[in-house]
């Protein structure tokens, strides 16, 4: 089966395809294309996935360019990770195509909706399985290309045109790196293969400097995909996408290939101490950071967008951490418990029809699936005990711990005490309480949403058992496999962390049912609206507004400066020759009067002046 | 044989040529400028003839030529003449500056 693995981004780019060269003529049908294609991706994925844990990894490539002396390969790779990564999103993406067919229902553009879906799969599986960095790197870029069609796919509102363009610079800043340290490691080590890499850096053939300054770069690529700090900007913004696709691409699949590609290019980071704690900073900054926005904000989705940019800050963090495995589970257990969080707001909104909290409440009886469901992913997010996000947290808060990081441990424990919190205002503000808003037509959604998320509900609980302290640690002995590079399968932590972890998420849950359930504290106990404080968490820091008054000022000022070269030297020069040749051939013109008698006088001065020059020279021109 | 220098006949063509030039490149009828057009013509002859009796290698080559060039002014006009009466039926005007078709 593995040496089939190849087919299953295939499938998806035939519905792409299929919708984009027949996508008018089967209008919804064309839903049914999608389904089906990643159906399929989905039951090879799960082949290929069961068929990894008995047998080793298998690898195929072909050359595909020689250049010299250098040739350059293409194929693909199945191991433990692609393996993981390929089931994860297969499933998701399938779920949400099943999704998007209630929820984009009547949408004029349906059968492109679809397509981009298609194309995005396409891409985001053939990025994980890319067995070097060159193919990662192309892959990398449709990646974003798909988020950048699907992020303004409503291309008539403003917000999300400028969110798609957005989006696209943003990551591509982080791409530069990424190309940068590509290239940099080609040249130090003649190979875009992982396993030559690694084989290089382990052999002591680059610097140590070199392997720092790669890693950062690599990692600067996995900042801007995964929105981490500074550039995470993009992310809550790119919720003007249709919700679907912020639960397919801005929250499971996506923005968690920068987690992939660090977990990928491991071996190169658990080299370089530097780029380790580097990794683990940026993560447990941006985890607290992004957790801090999210408890202020009354968009649905730009809760969730923080809560999103918070969670990859700590899988950052487990990776920094040399947790290996606590960040490639929590990877997982995230991408279906965000992935259901997303779609069960989206059911919300599709009842609703309003994204602001402030307008909701007392849904809980009105959504009879969609509620419970939200619960359930509330639930998992706040790393309550038994849930699968509890189990992932406590490994990434261990691994933390063990990495020598006590700051950033307890940076990563407030942001799991605002995580609980935030959620769970969410919850109370969304589900309790009496209607604030217009409610007349709230209706729950047809199956085609439910279903999918009632299987992302199951999954949200039971994923976290693969690998728990208390009944073996399947997942993470199976992912590290004896390579003693990726560390260890089972990091044993002291039990207090277990204990504070759940003490934590259980006191942000208490203080959120105190304010927003029980309404025996004040909303304003520790900052009103209009506050100081408030202000600048309403408004994120105000990073944006930085950035606007110093890079985009600075680029439009030298834009400015190019462009008055441009329009006034450039352009002065041009005008002067043109006017020059249009002055000449307007004199020109005036000869050709149609005055037969005017030419033969032409042609007689003609000559007289030829004879003068002859009778003055003799007849010779020098 | 002559007291008449070549000079006199030299003069007379190069007169003749003159007026000639003048005279169509100055008169709006056409049909003036026709027969200043034989002017010029008659003034080559001229120079043609004299040069063939008195000039460095006397020959009778340049009064056969000039009976040719005769024979061809003849034929010129005629034509010239035929073209002009085309014009006048088509444009009611035998002035010269009016016939810019060429322009066009």
């Amino acid at each position: 089966m593995m040496e089939n693995a190849w087919l299953i981004p295939l499938f998806p780019l035939v519905s792409f395809v299929i919708l984009l060269l027949f996508g008018k003529r089967l209008k919804e049908a064309g839903a049914y294309v999608g389904i089906l294609m990643t159906l399929a991706s989905l039951v090879f994925s799960i082949l290929v996935l069961f068929e990894r844990f008995s047998e080793p990894s298998y690898i195929q490539k072909f050359e595909w360019l020689k250049i010299g002396d250098v040739s350059l390969t293409a194929g693909f790779e199945v191991n433990q990770l692609n393996a993981l990564m390929l089931f994860i999103v297969s499933l998701v993406s399938f779920l949400v195509h099943t999704y998007s067919k209630g929820y984009m229902h009547g949408d004029g553009r349906f059968p492109v909706f679809y397509a981009y879906l298609g194309l995005f799969t396409f891409a985001m599986l053939g990025l994980v399985i890319s067995p070097n960095l060159l193919q990662t790197y192309m892959f990398w870029e449709l990646v974003g290309l798909g988020s950048f069609l699907l992020i303004g796919f409503y291309f008539y509102k403003e917000e999300a045109k400028a969110a798609a363009k957005k989006a696209f610079i943003m990551t591509r800043i982080g791409d530069v790196g990424l190309f940068i340290g590509m290239i940099l490691l080609f040249w130090k080590t003649g190979s875009f293969e992982y396993s030559e890499i690694f084989s290089a850096v382990e052999a002591g053939g680059i610097s140590q400097t070199m392997i720092t300054l790669t890693a950062i770069l690599i990692f600067i690529g996995a900042v801007g995909k995964s929105g981490q700090f500074p550039l995470h900007t993009w992310l809550p913004d790119a919720m003007e996408g249709p919700t679907p696709v912020s639960a397919l691409i801005h929250a499971a699949t996506m923005v968690a290939a920068g987690v992939y590609l660090v977990a990928t290019m491991f071996p190169l980071f658990a080299a370089s101490k530097t780029a380790l704690l580097t990794v683990a900073t940026i993560g447990a900054f941006t985890a607290i950071f992004a957790a801090s926005i999210g408890l202020v904000q009354t968009d649905i989705k730009r809760v969730l967008a923080y809560s999103t940019v918070s969670q990859l800050g700590y899988m950052m963090l487990a990776l920094g951490s040399a947790g290996y495995v606590a960040g490639v589970f929590h990877l997982m257990t995230h991408a279906f418990f965000k992935a259901l969080l997303f779609l069960a707001a989206g059911s919300v909104i599709h009842a609703v029809h309003t994204q602001n909290i402030e307008e909701m409440g007392g849904l809980w009886k009105k959504l009879k699936w969609t509620a419970p469901l939200f619960l359930i992913g509330t639930l998992a997010i706040s790393g309550v005990p038994l849930l699968s996000g509890f189990f992932s947290k406590d490994e990434i808060l261990v691994a933390a711990w063990e990495g020598g990081h006590p700051i950033l441990f307890v940076l990563a424990l407030i942001a799991a005490f605002m995580t609980a919190f935030y959620m769970f205002r969410l919850f109370f503000m969304v589900f309790t309480g009496e209607a604030r808003g217009n409610q007349n037509h709230v209706h729950e959604s047809p199956g085609s949403m439910t279903l999918p998320m009632l299987v992302l509900g199951v999954l949200a609980i039971i994923s976290g058992y693969v690998n728990t302290p208390w009944f073996g640690s399947f997942l993470g002995d199976w992912l590290v496999d004896g390579n003693e590079k990726l560390g260890h399968g089972h990091m044993e932590g002291p039990i207090w962390i277990m204990i504070a972890a759940t003490v934590v998420s259980l006191a942000g849950i208490y203080l959120a049912w105190l304010i927003y359930g029980k309404r025996s504290v004040s909303r304003n106990w520790l900052s009103g609206s209009g506050d100081t404080l408030h202000t600048i968490l309403y408004n994120k820091y105000y990073v944006d507004e930085f950035y606007q008054m110093t890079v985009v000022a600075v680029t439009k000022g030298i834009s400015y400066f190019l462009r008055f070269i441009d329009v006034f030297l450039v352009g002065g020069i041009v005008k002067g020759v043109v006017g020059f040749v249009q002055g000449l051939g307007a004199t020109g013109s005036k000869l050709q009067n149609g005055q037969v008698q005017t030419y033969a006088a032409v042609a007689f001065v003609g000559l007289a002046i030829l004879t003068v020059i002859f009778a003055l020279t003799g007849g010779y021109l020098q | 044989m002559s007291s008449i220098p070549a000079s006199a006949f030299l003069a007379l063509a190069l007169i003749l040529f003159c007026i000639g030039l003048y005279g169509a490149l100055t008169k709006r009828n056409t049909v003036i400028v026709l027969i200043s057009i034989e002017l010029m013509l008659n003034a080559v002859n001229i120079n043609l003839v004299t040069f063939s009796k008195y000039g460095a290698a006397p020959s009778i080559d340049g009064q056969v030529f000039a009976l040719f060039a005769m024979a061809v002014a003849a034929a010129e006009a005629a034509v010239g003449l035929a073209i002009l009466m085309a014009l006048y039926q088509r444009k009611k005007t035998v002035h010269i500056d009016e016939m810019d078709e060429m322009k066009q």
